[in-house]
C-alpha cells in the first residue's frame, strides 16, 4: 500500500510537471523551405544510412531482448513528450528539449535515430513545425548528433565509474545542447554568421538542457529501481 | 532517500527552471527560437522567400496549442502507463 501511494505521488508529480510546462509557441527546428535545395537533399542523404542502421538495430534488440519492447516504446513516448514542451528560457525566447538522450542511453544512438525521425515527421506533417524539406537537417541534429553525443558521454562516464544518475544527467543535457549547436552550424554553413545562430539556439537551450537532464534522471531513477534486470540485460548498468 | 522523494525534488527543480525566466524576463515576448532564426535568415538574404510551404498548417494558434497539448498528453500517457506497469512489480533493487 505504501509503495502504491508513492507511485501515485510520483505519477501525479510527473503529470503535473508535464501539464504545467506545455506552452504553445513555435520552437527550435529549421523551418520549412529555409534550407536551399542542395543542402536540404544533402542532409537527407546523410541521414539515410543512420536510419537504415537504426531499423536493423531495433529489430536485433527486440529479437534478442523481447522484454525491452516496452522500454523502447517508453523512450519514443518520452521524446514525444519532451519535444512538445515549449519552455521559456532566460534569453526571453522559447524552445523545447529533445528527449532523445534516454533512448540513446538505453538502446544506443542508431535506434534512437528512428525514434527521433518519427517525432520529427509527426511535427512536420501535423504541426507545421520543422518541415519535410528540412527533415534531413533536423534529423541529423536531433536524432543523430544528439543521441551519439548522449551515448558517448554516458559510456565515458560509466567507464570513469560515475554514479548512474550523474552519467544520465550529463549525457541527456549535453546531447540536448549539442543538438542545437549543430542546428546553428547547419544554418551558419548556408547563411554565414554562425555566432548569431549560436546565440539564438545554443544559449537559449542551456537551461532547457539542464531541465532535460533532470527529467531524464527522474525516469532513469524509476527504471533503476524497478527495471534493473532489463537495464542489466541491455548493458546499461 | 527514497526514489519518489528524489524525483519530487528533481521535478520541482525543473518547474523552477521553467518558471524562473517568466519572472526574470517580464518584458520578453517568449517567441519561438526558430522564428528568430527565420528572421535572421531574411535579414541576411534580402528578398528571401522560403521555396516550400508547410503541407498542413494549423488553422490558428489555438489549434496549434491543441495539437501540441495532444502530443504531450499522448506521450505522457504512454510514459506514465509504462512506468506504472513497471513500478507495480517488486523492486529489482531493494536499496534504491
Amino acid at each position: 500500500m505504501k509503495r502504491l501511494d508513492s507511485c501515485v505521488r510520483l505519477a501525479a508529480a510527473l503529470c503535473m510537471a508535464l501539464g504545467v510546462l506545455t506552452v504553445s509557441a513555435s520552437a527550435m527546428h529549421i523551418a520549412e523551405g529555409y534550407l536551399p535545395r542542395p543542402w536540404a537533399f544533402g542532409w537527407m542523404a546523410v541521414c539515410v544510412p543512420f536510419v537504415a542502421a537504426g531499423m536493423r538495430s531495433i529489430q536485433k534488440r527486440v529479437r534478442d531482448y523481447p522484454r525491452a519492447k516496452v522500454l523502447l516504446a517508453m523512450c519514443g513516448a518520452f521524446a514525444f513528450v519532451l519535444s512538445a514542451l515549449k519552455l521559456p528560457s532566460a534569453t526571453g525566447s522559447c524552445s523545447h528539449p529533445t528527449g532523445v538522450g534516454l533512448g540513446a542511453i538505453l538502446f544506443g544512438p542508431t535506434a534512437t535515430t528512428v525514434l527521433g525521425l518519427i517525432v520529427l515527421l509527426f511535427q512536420a506533417l501535423l504541426l507545421a513545425h520543422g518541415g519535410i524539406t528540412t527533415l534531413g537537417a533536423n534529423v541529423f541534429s536531433m536524432a543523430i548528433v544528439g543521441p551519439f553525443v548522449s551515448w558517448g558521454v554516458y559510456l565515458l562516464l560509466k567507464k570513469l565509474k560515475a554514479r548512474p544518475a550523474v552519467a544520465v544527467f550529463c549525457a541527456a543535457a549535453l546531447g540536448d545542447l549539442v543538438t542545437y549547436v549543430t542546428t546553428s552550424v547547419q544554418l551558419g554553413m548556408v547563411y554565414g554568421n554562425i555566432g548569431e545562430y549560436l546565440t539564438i539556439f545554443a544559449v537559449t537551450q542551456l537551461p532547457l538542457a539542464v531541465a532535460e537532464g533532470l527529467l531524464t534522471v527522474v525516469v532513469f531513477n524509476v527504471l533503476e529501481k524497478y527495471a534493473r534486470d532489463e537495464l542489466l540485460e541491455l548493458s546499461v548498468l | 532517500m527514497k526514489v519518489w522523494q528524489k524525483n519530487t525534488i528533481l521535478i520541482l527543480l525543473v518547474i523552477l527552471l521553467a518558471a524562473a525566466p517568466l519572472w526574470l524576463c517580464r518584458e520578453a515576448e517568449f517567441g519561438g527560437a526558430d522564428g528568430m532564426a527565420a528572421e535572421l535568415v531574411e535579414e541576411s538574404v534580402p528578398g528571401f522567400e522560403p521555396w516550400f510551404e508547410p503541407i498542413l498548417e494549423p488553422a490558428s494558434g489555438e489549434i496549434e496549442s491543441l495539437l501540441f497539448a495532444l502530443q504531450a498528453a499522448v506521450g505522457s500517457g504512454v510514459v506514465c502507463f509504462i512506468l506504472g506497469r513497471i513500478t507495480a512489480r517488486k523492486p529489482d533493487n531493494k536499496d534504491a
